[in-house]
């Protein structure tokens, strides 16, 4: 019976998005409907995270088919504390999009449309299928594509083309890729795949095939060289769509590169692995250097983004029980924090009236709680003691030195400087700067809401709490790391039923 | 057989690639669609082409008996078909409603191709240096 949790992430926010399209006309019902069905989310996220402390892995076949045939779900640490971190960052957006978003996007469908989003990350998180993965992706793609072309503006659009374009021709490779995988192996439940592509002869198209993958998943989650679509369309998002997007969706990619990485292509990784530990420099670095070049706030994150994607996909390129401790800890810091920013650039927006740091300025005297609210996120992204951006730059960069990657350390640790170097002009920018006076401030200044400050805050004290108390969280970290390292429990959870 | 699928499988790639990358929007369209396809008949090929029986149980028996048709790859090509087809449809009135707006589907147009903020680095005018940043 316990097993029926792994159902519920995904069934509650696809039952209240049903029930959302009722309420579409009217912005408040719609507005406290949507909160209760985050809130039910959460606590179903919570019991999920608390069965799997006791339990450490588990499955459930849908419908009952027998193993391998049938789908099924399975949660470990790794899932169960995805799925958690999203319903937080769901349950933030849907308290700050309260007083954000118009009642004209609510009449279009934006609520349901975000409680698709957020079943369908829940379900690619859970899943232990590679196609049903690939189904996941497909709802994600769909759900992202609704809420992108609402409303009618004219940036909108050519952004919108190039984050649609560049996701279908990501899917196409991954069903490519798991079509080859099917061929070679003869099924495409994970845990099976772990055992049957180690017996898989013709290692060139293993690798090949592991090669799409990269290339699909790399897409998703922003890589180098495949990362342009994402700066070209974060920024004309709304500002809880963009928080969302920018916390959740490159993460998902970079969840399926974790399973597939260590679970499944684990044979050749003097090939795989190094592949990925290029590319995961070359994000890094391209990314933070993209970013300095930036003005308007949300370009500057967007590219951000992108550059710390790097950091986590280098911690699995690592491939030890540290480095992936270490990934683990900087996915949830950066989901977070990052997600935290995008709300902050809309109180930016909101107080100051322009996204672009060279319209705006002295916001340190007028709004303080602003500046505190921008203060903490930005300098825990830019690793700074005692928040939790610097225990996950600590650990990817100890883990580095630690399997004797020097240079790659020392590139974590330059590319750390750079992002402080991003976000000290932000702040020297937007907050300390006189506001110029031939600054054209293109929306109206709009008073600050308590409804908007709340999860901004919040967030911000998730990461101040998990930067002082990261003892535990750390060594919650090890055990995923060492769980995803060597994953008879994943394996047992799956095939012995339990 | 299967020689022949993947060179067909290659071919259409190569074909849908060269309709994507010539930077008009609307043979992008036509290329995704040609490479779903080749993509679902490279998933048909990968399920083994040996037997074309179908595989129904017959009434006596309990379970399949003798040689027939994989019926798992048909299944993940139903699924990707009726997905490709709703990712087709949705790409096509996004095409028409950037259209709207752009008047242009050709991406080395202006509003796809200068799309990114002036950053002072070129003069948007003259196309020379500039002297704001």
């Amino acid at each position: 019976m316990m097993k029926m949790l792994l159902v519920f992430p995904v069934l509650v926010p696809m039952g209240v998005a049903i029930a959302m399209v009722l309420f579409r006309l009217d912005k408040q019902k719609a507005n406290t409907a949507a909160l209760m069905g985050a809130l039910l989310h959460g606590f179903v996220s919570i019991l999920l995270m608390v069965t799997i402390l006791d339990r450490q892995a588990m499955a459930l076949w849908v419908g009952n088919w027998p193993a391998p045939a049938g789908i099924c779900l399975v949660a470990d640490y790794l899932s169960a504390v995805m799925v958690l971190i999203t319903s937080v960052i769901h349950t933030a957006v849907i308290i700050y999009a309260r007083k954000d978003i118009h009642s004209s996007q609510v009449r279009m469908g934006f609520y349901p449309f975000m409680q698709l989003l957020t079943a369908a990350v829940c379900g690619a998180f859970l899943t232990g299928d590679l196609f049903n993965l690939y189904v996941w992706f497909e709802v994600m793609l769909m759900a992202s594509f609704g809420i992108m072309v609402m409303g009618h503006s004219s940036g909108r659009m050519t952004g919108a083309v190039k984050y649609v374009t560049m996701n279908l021709l990501s899917t196409l490779f991954l069903i490519t890729a798991i079509g080859l995988i099917y061929g070679l192996t003869g099924t495409l439940n994970l845990a099976d795949l772990h055992e049957k592509m180690a017996l898989v002869e013709n290692t060139a198209l293993v690798n090949s095939v592991a090669l799409l993958l990269i290339t699909a998943f790399g897409i998703k989650s922003a890589l180098f060289p495949l990362f342009f679509w994402l700066p070209a369309s974060y920024h004309i998002l709304p500002v809880p769509v963009s928080a969302f997007f920018a916390g959740m969706l490159t993460k998902v990619g970079v969840y399926a590169l974790i399973r597939m990485f260590t679970l499944v292509f684990v044979n050749d990784t003097a090939m795989t692995h190094t592949t990925l530990m290029i590319l995961a420099v070359l994000t890094m670095v391209s990314g933070v250097i993209a970013a300095a070049s930036q003005t308007e706030i949300r370009r500057i994150l967007s590219f951000h983004i992108i550059s710390q994607v790097g950091y986590m996909v280098l911690g699995l390129a690592l491939f030890t029980p540290l480095a992936l401790a270490g990934t683990l800890i900087y996915l949830v810091h950066h989901i977070v924090v990052k997600a935290n920013l995008f709300l902050v650039s809309g109180l930016i927006r909101n107080a100051a009236g322009s996204f672009d740091l060279k319209d705006i300025g002295s916001l340190y005297k007028t709004n303080g709680l602003v500046s505190v609210a921008f203060f903490i996120p930005a300098f825990s992204l830019a690793g700074f003691p005692p928040l939790s951006g610097f225990w996950a730059k600590l650990l990817i960069i100890y883990a580095c030195l630690e399997s004797q990657h020097y240079m790659l350390g020392a590139v974590a640790a330059v590319v750390g400087l750079m992002t402080v170097f991003s976000m000290t002009k932000i702040w020297s920018q937007a907050f300390w700067k006189p506001l110029p006076t031939d600054g054209n401030a293109r929306v109206a200044v709009r008073p600050l809401s308590a409804w908007m400050m709340a999860p901004v805050l919040g967030l911000a004290i998730i990461t101040i709490v998990t930067g002082l108390f990261m003892e535990p969280v750390y060594r919650l970290a090890m055990v995923a790391g060492e769980q995803l390292m060597n994953p008879v429990q994943y394996i047992l959870a799956v095939k012995g039923g339990g | 057989m299967e020689a022949l699928l993947a060179i067909l499988v290659g071919l259409m790639i190569a074909a849908a690639l060269y309709l994507m990358l010539s930077g008009v929007l609307v043979r992008f369209v036509f290329g995704f669609t040609l490479m779903g396809n080749a993509v679902n008949l490279l998933i048909f090929a990968a399920g083994r082409l040996n037997y074309s029986d179908p595989p129904l149980i017959d009434p006596q028996q309990t379970i399949l008996t003798g040689q027939a048709a994989n019926a798992l790859p048909q299944a993940l090509i139903l699924t990707a078909i009726v997905i490709g087809f709703a990712m087709t449809t949705f790409l096509l009135i996004l095409l028409v409603r950037t259209f709207d707006q752009t008047r242009t589907l050709d991406t080395d147009q202006p509003p796809f191709h200068c799309e990114l903020p002036d950053v002072g680095l070129v003069d948007t005018k003259t196309g020379l240096p500039g002297k704001k940043g």
